[in-house]
């Protein structure tokens, strides 16, 4: 009798382990987090045409990001990169990446001028305190694309 | 649909453990605690302060509670006040005293490691006027005794020390604490006795010394006499015990301002009615605390060791934070290179460990723990800080299991990091 009224009290609890509960962030943040898409494991054999790297490690982020630019159409092609930080700031690079290549591509115009509010929108939302994260990975996108441009012996935008 | 298959493999995987290694947040009841508290929950659930027999049953089991509190700290039974929990104590101890000596000085002495509870109440009285030094510690987290002595003048009512961290483990000497600021206390009445100008008014019995005992309950000795304290707080809910109790010890010598006025509950110094199965489960856990102390923290203290040894060689680029002996036998505080500490709670809880991290990310201001920063840590270091804090329930299965899953994790997030080691 007492074993019983013990096990309805225990499933009254919420049981994390069955998901019942809610994650930290959005469930797409969980995913990017878990299984980031597009990362570098090593640079040393992969041909790209620009580099970006934002952040600082004091300050518990920093991103390093690649891109290969497709010439005829100015669009990137492909976009890979490295991130140290929390699981926001792994998700938000990792989602940026997708966004630069899906559909063939991103103009490198329409790259430069991707907001942050994009990327969290994408993410199903981030906590205010973690907005940084995704501004983080825009400037290393910047930087990868005026990198480029650079090489290219073209102004920047 | 990632979602879903994540779920899937780990039901899938048998290996899979649920490792709880965050006692130092908190602890779940003890059973025997539990069983103790029931009956204050349904049946004697009577107001305390009430005439007839239900109230004055919740009244014998709350004084029984403070004197069985009382005898574990040697202390008498009035010198103990029954609080809402370890912040409130610390609280109250920083603040009261602060406001019922503030005619005899306005300084204040805390460690820099202290819990944000202290710090807090040290900054707020800051802003009402009251000067406050914050000491600092060496690359252990030990607070250096020399400072605390030039630190102490004829204006200190005040100096709070914490017996051990709650993020690094670190215990404090404070009985050598003690005995500088008695010393102390008898310079300046001396100097009172001869007459000497510009001496203390007061007659020799400041400053008062506070300690936040809420991580050494059940691991060190909390006799007050032996410390030499004034003032100690204490909570459940690090002792297997109930959370939202706890206890400040106040010497009887002593008075202090209370927090929360109303009804003349625990002697005027904390009103609001009294919750007799808080703190009847709050003593008995203290009591079965200090009873399986040594055993306890002789087991624990093995398994950490085991465990630090082990992590060191596998991990590398990994290093332990605080003093390698004098900390908590249940404290292990590690910093990895290039990962943050968030990305690596939550990567160990996929795998069923409960951990915690000084990291930034974890908390609302953005900067990394006060304590890491203090021992000098760099801030990297400190936002790839992971705490492990050990148990009743653990054992060396667990920590084995650990010892498997925390290296690839730390692999895994190296791989994808910026920072190349």
């Amino acid at each position: 009798m007492k074993k019983k009224k013990n096990k309805k009290i225990k499933g009254d609890v919420i049981d994390v382990r069955k998901g019942e509960e809610s994650w930290l962030y959005s469930k797409i943040v969980k995913d990017h987090f878990f299984n980031p898409r597009n990362v570098l494991l090593d640079e040393r054999n992969y041909q790209y045409d620009g580099k970006g790297i934002a952040g600082n490690p004091l300050c518990g982020d920093m991103m390093a990001l690649w891109i290969k630019v497709d010439p005829k159409t100015q669009k990137t092609k492909d976009c890979k990169w490295r991130t140290y930080g929390c699981a926001s700031a792994i998700a938000a690079t990792s989602m940026l990446s997708v966004m630069v290549t899906e559909k063939g591509g991103m103009p490198l115009k329409k790259a430069l001028n991707l907001k942050a509010q994009q990327i969290i929108e994408r993410l199903g939302g981030l906590p205010e305190l973690k907005f940084h994260c995704s501004v983080l990975g825009l400037s290393a996108l910047k930087e990868a694309i005026n990198d480029y441009l650079k090489k290219q012996g073209k102004a920047k935008f | 649909m990632t979602g879903v298959k994540y779920r899937l493999k780990l039901v899938i995987d048998k290996t899979m453990r649920q490792v709880y290694l965050d006692y130092a947040a908190t602890t779940y009841i003890d059973p025997r605690v539990l069983q103790k508290m029931r009956s204050y929950l349904t049946t004697a659930f009577g107001n305390a302060s009430s005439l007839y027999s239900l109230g004055r049953q919740a009244k014998t089991a709350i004084e029984k509670a403070r004197q069985d509190v009382a005898k574990i700290l040697g202390a008498s039974s009035r010198e103990i006040i029954f609080t809402g929990s370890g912040t409130e104590s610390a609280n109250l101890a920083i603040s009261g005293i602060a406001k019922a000596y503030k005619d005899k000085g306005n300084h204040i002495i805390v460690s820099k490691i202290e819990h944000k509870a202290v710090l807090e109440s040290a900054k707020k009285l800051e802003k009402d006027g009251f000067r406050v030094t914050y000491l600092n510690v060496d690359s252990q987290g030990i607070i250096k005794l020399n400072e605390l002595k030039k630190a102490l003048d004829r204006k200190t009512i005040l100096v709070s020390i914490m017996y051990a961290n709650n993020e690094i483990g670190t215990i404090q000497p404070i009985s050598k604490i003690a005995e500088i600021i008695s010393n102390f206390r008898e310079q300046s009445a001396k100097r009172k006795e001869q007459g000497v100008r510009n001496s203390r008014s007061a007659i020799g019995d400041l400053p008062v010394l506070h300690t936040d005992a809420c991580q050494a309950a059940g691991v060190l000795t909390l006799k007050v006499n032996k410390l030499g304290v004034d003032l100690l707080t204490l909570n459940g809910s690090k002792i297997y015990g109930p959370k939202a109790v706890g206890c400040l010890y106040v010497n009887k010598n002593y008075k202090i301002e209370p927090l929360i006025v109303g009804g003349s509950q625990e002697m005027g110094l904390r009103a609001g009615t009294e919750n007799q199965a808080l703190i009847v489960g709050f003593s008995e856990a203290l009591k079965l605390a200090d009873r399986l102390r040594d055993k306890e923290s002789q087991r624990l203290r093995n398994l950490r060791n085991y465990f630090i040894k082990k992590i060191l060689k596998l991990v590398p680029h990994c290093q332990l934070n605080g003093q390698p002996q004098k900390r908590l036998p249940n404290n292990i505080n590690l910093s990895f290179n290039g990962i943050e500490g968030e990305s690596l709670v939550l990567k160990l809880d996929q795998y069923g460990i409960s951990s915690s991290t000084g990291s930034a990310c974890t908390s609302t201001d953005l900067t990394p723990s006060h304590v890491l920063l203090a021992l000098g840590v760099s801030e990297d270091l400190a936002h790839g800080s992971l705490r492990l804090t050990l148990g009743r329930k653990t054992t060396k299965r667990d920590l084995d299991y650990v010892l498997k899953i925390l290296p690839k994790v730390v692999e895994n997030l190296r791989k994808i990091s910026a920072i190349q080691l």
